[in-house]
């Protein structure tokens, strides 16, 4: 009787564990569609490598800038300047300030987003603090460079681009990392 | 071999054993029915205290009986436990109880599964429920468990959260395989598939969408485990991962989930429906593939519960009509209902009222979430009032009434004995208006933008609030009236029929009342 029902139930569950699979490969599935169509607003994770591109003289993209520790980050994070026009092509460096206020060493990771988001795709960084963490010891300061341009094609529609930098406080994601690496050792 | 695994059979089918055993080895699908629905009964009321909880808050505006963290423990386990322990419950209840009966097996396929499928769910709800005493609470951040409340905000109880989801979620993957390898392979022969009942058809599909998703929801929980646990990053931006992403695994779950709540009501209706007209169903094949189609679109609709997350224009629009497209098929089942009704005999016996409230109610309920569909005006429907009034409409009113509706069309053929129509039609009556007086005017707070989930409320809403709580208190007491009609239908009372209904069609009421523990051990004959 039961053996009769065996290969059906067989598939079916494979079909279950098979959704169950699905359900983590949305993971990577959707990190692969966002980079596709930059809808998200995400930019790439690595450096562009600096093209010797046309520059466009004739539009100039207001780029504002936004930079905001996340709740449980101690640090003080701010753009130099919150505002400025490009013209896209050009290549220009900007910095962003961070202070440390606390007695400690706390490491901070920045993660972008680009406004609106189908612009992300348009936004090339050469460098970036956001592509490794930052370390800053207690009460120190420092100058974060980020160096970009817009690339040409942007399409027309879009005149003002807002990049907003959220600083997390990885300290102890970092302190785990390197305590299973003494272990290893 | 064969000849041992005959011999034991024999011995089962002539023994019984009696009291407490009898439900803890029970391989017998009318026993395991039996206790699907009574634990879903008690679950139903469990849930339902918890909402006189949050309504006993809100019947003033300020903060009168609980902290907000335990209000928020309230509406988060509620919706747990409504989900998860009462309706979904219920429906696979029915499907043990009548798919084979329907069908002509002597039993479910895989009963010994059966028999654990139901059995672990009272631990998944023990876990649940005790959660609730740990120091910190229990989950406190909406059924929906949105990250990064979940994984960043969220107390020490979120593994018991974890885990119980996982059992719930393994014991309706087995359910659901149940049903489709009965379905597949049990028919009666002569049962083709255009002659299954409705019931049989909806829960086929339905059985199909679980063992879709739910694993799926099993994964977004391991996910919120192992991200607030082992320092993983799904939903984690610091590390890489997306919130969003949450929302778009939980919708893919969550989506079709609904339809898996209320695509059995269909078939509950399709079915009383008939009987009480006095005319066949309109429209049957129709029926199967609206059924159909709405299971299959109901995996394309998912990121309208995500509006208001930041999608491209372009998305919005495709998940929009998508989602109007779903009421077509559901359009077609409610015009074969209103036409299987037309020029029909009909009489108002308590299953059938309940059913045409379901039609009615459950229709306002789609209305609205064709008003929740329309892209920029959800943009202010979300999360007020106005989605608690639509949900509700379509699962208490929709999922609900026919699960109340089913357990009076068939509680005759369960017990043996007619309930008590006076009571029954009490129980209506009551429930029919305190329910409208419960949900309706959620839909006013909600447009006037009564935000959901909050446990105090500008004082504009107070006098809304008030008659809502009022409602609420009514339609948990008309509950009570339910469970004596219950109790006095298993007691005894005048004897029933084994065709019961005048109008009724099927081969549940070819078989004597009460059903024999053991029906159609030799396949009927199918016409």
């Amino acid at each position: 009787m039961a053996l009769k029902h065996a290969p059906l139930t067989l598939k079916l569950a494979i079909v279950a564990l098979g959704m169950f699979g699905f359900g983590f490969a949305l993971v990577p599935l959707y990190d692969v569609f966002c980079d596709l169509t930059g809808i998200n607003g995400k930019t790439a994770t690595t450096a562009a490598t600096a093209e010797a591109a046309v520059i466009d003289l004739s539009r100039e993209i207001v780029i504002e800038f936004i930079a905001r520790p996340n709740k449980q980050m101690p640090w003080l994070f701010k753009p130099e300047v919150t505002r400025m026009k490009v013209h896209p092509g050009e290549i220009h460096i900007m910095n962003y300030l961070a202070e440390n206020p606390t007695q400690r060493l706390i490491i901070g990771q920045a993660v972008p987003s680009v406004s609106p988001g189908q612009a992300a795709l348009y936004f090339h960084k050469i460098e970036c603090f956001c592509f490794t963490q930052q370390h800053l010891a207690g009460g120190e300061n420092m100058l974060m460079p980020l160096q970009f341009y817009i690339d040409p094609a942007l399409p027309s529609q879009f005149s003002t681009i807002t990049l907003s930098y959220t600083l997390y406080d990885v300290t102890s994601a970092w302190e785990g990392t390197a305590a299973s690496a003494q272990l290893g050792e | 071999m064969s000849a041992v695994v005959t011999d034991h059979e024999h011995e089962h089918h002539d023994h019984r054993p009696s009291g407490i055993k009898r439900w803890l080895y029970t391989t017998n699908h009318k026993d395991i029915g039996t206790m699907y629905l009574v634990f879903a009964l008690i679950m139903f009321f469990i849930g339902g205290s918890m909402a006189m909880v949050i309504r006993a808050e809100l019947f003033q505006p300020g903060l009168q009986f609980v902290e907000p963290n335990f209000f928020n423990q309230m509406t988060t386990v509620h919706g747990l436990i409504m989900v998860f322990g009462a309706v979904m419950p219920a429906f696979t209840g029915l499907a043990n109880w009548m798919i084979p009966i329907m069908i002509g097996a002597p039993d479910m396929a895989l009963p010994r599964m059966n028999n654990w499928s139901f059995w672990i769910l009272p631990f998944a709800f023990l876990i649940l429920l005790g959660s609730l005493f740990m120091p910190g609470g229990g989950p406190n951040f909406g059924w929906t468990f949105y990250a990064p409340l979940s994984t960043k905000f969220s107390g020490d109880s979120t593994a018991l959260f974890v885990f119980s989801v996982h059992i719930m979620g393994i014991s309706s993957i087995m359910g659901a395989i149940n049903v489709i390898v009965t379905i597949f392979n049990m028919r009666a022969p002569g049962m083709t598939w255009m002659k299954m009942p409705m019931f049989v058809w909806t829960w086929l599909i339905t059985a199909f969408l679980l063992i879709m998703v739910m694993p799926v929801l099993a994964g977004a929980v391991t996910m919120v485990l192992t991200d607030k646990y082992f320092a993983t990053s799904f939903f984690d931006a610091a590390g890489g991962g997306d919130p969003v992403l949450f929302q778009h695994i939980f919708w893919f779950f969550g989506h079709p989930e609904v339809y898996i709540m209320i695509l059995p009501a269909f078939g509950i209706v399709s079915s009383i429906v008939p009987t009480f007209a006095r005319k066949r169903l309109f429209g049957y094949s129709s029926m199967v593939y609206a059924t159909a189609s709405i299971g299959l679109l109901s995996f394309l609709v998912w990121a309208h519960h995500m509006f208001t997350t930041g999608m491209p224009v372009f998305a919005e629009l495709f998940f929009m009509y998508c989602t109007m497209l779903i009421s077509v098929p559901t359009g077609v089942k409610v015009f074969n209902w209103v036409a299987t009704m037309w020029r029909g005999a009909m009489t108002f016996e308590v299953p059938m009222m309940f059913a045409l409230a379901f039609v009615v109610l459950f229709t306002i309920g789609g209305f609205s979430g064709l008003m929740l569909a329309i892209t920029p005006a959800d943009f202010q429907y979300h999360d007020t009032y106005f989605v608690v009034a639509h949900f509700h409409y379509v699962l208490v009113t929709g999922a609900v009434f026919s699960i109340i509706a089913a357990a009076y069309y068939w509680l005759p053929k369960w017990t043996g004995y007619m309930y008590d129509e006076k009571l029954g039609q009490w129980h209506f009556w009551c429930s029919l208006i305190s329910v409208n007086l419960l949900f309706f005017p959620m839909h006013f707070v909600g447009l006037a933008g009564m935000p959901r989930r909050i446990p105090d409320y500008a004082l504009q809403f107070a006098d809304f609030n008030a008659l809502i709580s009022v409602g609420g208190f009514l339609f948990g007491a008309s509950q009570l009236i339910f469970v004596w009609v219950l109790v006095k239908c298993a007691r005894g009372g005048q004897k029933a029929t084994a065709r019961v209904w005048e109008g009724a069609e099927g081969l549940e009421w070819e078989i004597p009342s009460p059903a024999p523990y053991h029906t159609f051990d030799t396949p009927p004959e199918i016409k």
